[in-house]
């Protein structure tokens, strides 16, 4: 089936899975927006147990879906995985840190004897809510602003000139935070105005899914007053960040001689260009902007249904205009034609092949985890059950 | 290459190092303990003893806390391949970059979402789906294993791949070949069974330390039947697969096998040495035996099932043995320069458009790229290509040593079950409380084996470590070196310390457990 498909159209299909992969895992991210309010929300440590085990039943699968982003890019397009994580060195060292203290502080937050204390923890998942979020934003927002990287394949077989034989090349020596504070540049307030967004947004979805998962009056509406701070914050920075994006000179890709050039309005021309994507980009606002409505007007306790598709189709429109309609995804603002294409990065056609039959098991993988959370998500959460069973967090 | 940054490289090993021999800590526990408890779970749905549900949810509690971390140093390993290893992520990544995303869409999905029912489904889903769940967290962590596995393997052999001169890179042509290779399939059977020992002799020695203290007797003594059997088999499928691996060792790395041995000059009828010290000889690059049992003939058997076939020695290896048809490392040196300077010819030639000159270096390149990372040593001194003898020889020793142990104590613990003697063996007891530090010190050796002895290859003969990692400057990496050996040790210390004061509180209480199965 697929090995008769051609190289540009796997391409295009792991474009897909990536952004999908991708736009899963910003709704995922719920559970770190939600880490960031467990004192906000709790006053008293029953309503906390109650946030901390309603979060703690599905941050496994934020990471695993983070992990799964990054090794399905790493086969799809190495070549971003050896020049953004290799470059992007102190990027990619600091989420991967606030990750690692994510992973033990569900499991040992409330245990005796557990060496750092239980605030300490509780810090631990608050410093991964606020700057995985922040992060992971501003590191695909280089998506549409650049970075300073060449990339040379020469260089592996240059024994002579004393350079090291390596690929890819950074050339700030920050490697990679430049795109939060770099002040000579517009690019950084793009940059940083996304991971804002993406921190508000998943804060604005975590109460929604607090909203829906825990059976508490008192909580309920305090996450209501959060959800409409949260909701203005996130509408600021994420229309600050597609006015930004709309009016900025994009990276563009010439179809017959490959090469890398500047365009005016370039990721406008290509909402244009794929009115689909157009479409998919609005309904995914509207249904977001559906979803807290519902919430906060209508007393439903299930807009994180509507919000979170929402989510998944907007983020997944920015994927698209950032690859697809001869777009390089991941540009260089150093040496325009060292940017990565969807076509100059890929795997072969033969690992594309081999791994979308492997992607053909994505659905089977989404119907088990809907069936799990549904059957898990049953009976709410409420301080009767944090207090008395016996594996809480 | 004077260029190249050896601060950066050996930092960079040291960062990956550190990071795996953390993470390998807590692996082999959930391996093993995975499936332990699912067993042990069976026997509670079919007899619908409550007392097994108890024993089930101690595992587990002790299952999540090591989970935890296993799951917080694993994230790293994956992602320093881009941060750490960036050309060895374009070199291979055609290859490398699949399973590790079969992994993750296979395994890790499978493990996330069904450890949520395991551990928090009791009330929520019925017996028989929370049993299946917990299956379904053993079988995952097993092909998360799987398919790492695959591709460490791959590196110390690498098939099912071409090389192409356009994208600079290799390139998978039969994923079947990957997978099925002989060194993965005997590098997976032997890791996991490697786990499933850990974890059953972890499981025995904690049982063991209650049966000391007089608590627990009943729950202890159903946990110690349960693992010492499982124990057992899998200590004996250890060794047939451990021999299976030093057979590959010797087919495809035979400097590894060399170092694995201290063999500095190759023999027919090579003699394995049980036990030995080496050291340094004066004015000499080479070590010899202060103290040595050897087995005469017993390396030529390992490695080749021939008492008196040749094994090629280290000496040999790096300069050559015509009678045995050994290429000596200054030629491979020469071929692999050629073969990279061919390369580099193609590309100009290409660029320029001069086909019969593209197509006469592409030849030249093809012939010679065998042996293409030995290009990389072009200038150097041939014996920089000779891994760490010592740490290879003794981390091998240890492990063999203590596999064989570990074979004796299943057979004596389970003996002692079986006759219901074994809460009276105090010796015995105390014995299998010593032997969990044991455990983990064969595992690290098994590794510490495996990678150190492989050296200076990233990928066996194509790619070494100086060409395989990220252009950064190295103060970065030894800030994050220090940074992960600060977290990581402090976390450690929180497991081992958690850990401790559970194994105190020991199982629920009865009481407790009747009220709450109602």
């Amino acid at each position: 089936m697929f090995e008769n498909l051609s190289l540009i159209a796997l391409q295009n299909y792991w474009w897909f899975i990536i952004s999908v992969l991708g736009a899963s895992l910003v709704f995922l991210l719920f559970v770190q927006g939600g880490q960031t309010m467990i004192y906000r929300l709790g006053k008293t440590e029953t309503e906390r147990k109650m946030i901390v085990n309603s979060l703690g039943r599905k941050w496994e699968l934020t990471f695993s879906t983070l992990v799964v982003f990054g090794g399905a890019f790493f086969a799809s397009f190495p070549l971003f995985y050896s020049t953004s994580f290799g470059g992007a060195y102190w990027v990619w060292m600091i989420i991967l840190f606030v990750f690692i203290i994510q992973a033990v502080s569900y499991e040992y937050r409330t245990k005796a004897h557990n060496f750092l204390g239980k605030k300490t923890y509780e810090t631990f998942l608050f410093i991964n809510g606020f700057v995985a979020t922040i992060f992971l934003g501003a590191a695909v927002a280089t998506f549409f602003t650049g970075s300073a990287f060449s990339v040379d394949k020469m260089n592996l077989v240059d024994l002579y000139s004393g350079k090291m034989p390596i690929i890819s090349s950074w050339e700030k020596s920050t490697y990679g935070l430049e795109a939060l504070w770099d002040t000579n540049q517009m690019a950084f307030l793009t940059n940083i105005s996304l991971g804002l967004a993406v921190f508000f947004l998943s804060s604005l979805m975590a109460n929604m899914y607090f909203i829906n998962n825990i059976d508490d009056e008192t909580l309920y509406k305090r996450n209501l007053v959060c959800l409409k701070r949260n909701t203005g914050a996130f509408l600021l920075f994420f229309v600050f960040f597609v006015v930004r994006i709309l009016m900025i000179d994009g990276y563009a890709v010439n179809q017959e001689t490959h090469e890398v050039f500047l365009q005016a309005n370039k990721y406008l021309h290509n909402f244009i260009d794929m009115p689909f994507v157009l479409i998919i980009f609005l309904v995914g606002v509207l249904l977001v902007l559906f979803g807290i409505f519902k919430t906060l007007f209508k007393a439903s306790k299930n807009g994180i249904w509507y919000s979170g598709l929402g989510v998944f189709l907007t983020v997944l429109a920015l994927f698209f205009i950032a690859g697809y309609n001869n777009t390089a995804y991941y540009p260089s603002s150093f040496d325009l034609q060292s940017s990565l294409t969807i076509r100059n990065s890929s795997s072969s056609h033969y690992t594309l092949t081999a791994m979308s039959y492997v992607s053909l098991m994505v659905p089977f993988v989404i119907t088990y985890i809907w069936i799990v959370w549904k059957a898990m998500d049953k009976k709410k959460i409420t301080a009767d059950e944090v207090e008395n069973d016996s594996h809480m967090y | 290459m004077e260029h190249i940054d050896f601060s950066l490289v050996d930092w960079s090993r040291a960062q990956f190092a550190l990071t795996a021999l953390y993470h390998w800590i807590f692996v082999p526990l959930t391996l093993g303990l995975s499936f332990i408890i699912a067993i042990m779970e069976t026997f509670y749905v079919k007899t619908g003893n409550p007392e097994w549900k108890r024993i089930t949810k101690y595992w587990m509690s002790i299952f999540g806390i090591n989970f935890a971390i296993g799951v917080a140093t694993g994230i790293i390993l994956e992602f320093e391949f881009g941060t750490n290893w960036s050309n060895y992520s374009w070199f291979v990544g055609d290859i490398f970059g699949a399973p590790l995303a079969i992994e993750g869409i296979m395994a890790f999905f499978m493990e996330s979402t069904f450890i949520a029912v395991m551990f928090f489904g009791w009330n929520k889903v019925s017996k028989k789906f929370h049993l299946l769940s917990s299956w379904l967290v053993a079988i995952g962590s097993n092909l998360s294993a799987l398919w790492i596995l695959v591709a460490n393997a791959w590196m110390q052999h690498p098939v099912g791949t071409t090389f192409n001169p356009d994208t600079a890179r290799n390139e998978m042509t039969d994923f079947w070949s990957v997978l099925f290779s002989p060194v993965a399939i005997n590098k997976f059977l032997h890791t996991i069974t490697s786990g499933y020992v850990l974890a059953s002799i972890f499981v025995i020695g904690l049982s063991a330390w209650y049966i000391l203290k007089k608590r627990e007797i009943l729950f202890a003594k159903r946990s110690i039947t349960i693992a010492a059997t499982f124990g057992l088999i899998a200590s004996l499928y250890l060794a047939f697969t451990g021999d299976g691996s030093a057979k590959a060792v010797a087919k495809y790395q035979p400097m590894k096998l060399a170092a694995m041995e201290g063999l500095y000059h190759g023999s027919e009828n090579a003699p394995l040495i049980a036990i030995g010290v080496l050291e340094n000889v004066e004015n000499s690059k080479e070590e010899d035996f202060v103290v040595d049992l050897p087995i005469p003939g017993g390396l030529s058997f390992l490695a080749f099932g021939d008492w008196n076939a040749y094994v090629p020695g280290i000496h040999e290896l790096v300069h050559g043995d015509s009678l045995h048809g050994i290429i000596s490392y200054k030629e491979k040196i020469n071929i692999g320069k050629k073969s990279i300077d061919a390369l580099a010819a193609y590309t100009k030639a290409k660029k320029t458009g001069n086909t019969d000159e593209a197509q006469k270096q592409l030849k030249i390149f093809k012939e010679n790229y065998k042996y293409f990372g030995f290009g990389y040593y072009f200038g150097h001194d041939p014996h920089e290509l000779i891994p760490p003898v010592k740490l290879s020889f003794y981390a091998f020793h240890i492990m063999v040593g203590l596999g064989t142990y570990f074979i004796l104590f299943f057979a004596l613990i389970l003996f002692f079950t079986v006759k219901n003697k074994i809460q009276d063996k105090k010796f015995i007891l105390r014995l299998a409380v010593w032997t969990i530090p044991l455990a983990y010190l064969a595992q690290e050796a098994g590794w510490i084996v495996a990678e150190v002895g492989r050296q200076p290859w990233v990928i066996q003969d194509l790619m070494p470590t100086i060409a395989a990692v990220s252009k950064i400057d190295s103060s970065n990496v030894i800030i994050t070196f220090f940074l992960f050996l600060a977290v990581f040790t402090a976390l450690l210390i929180a497991e081992i310390k958690i850990m401790l004061q559970q194994i105190k509180k020991g199982p629920e209480e009865k009481l407790i457990e009747n009220s709450s199965k109602k």
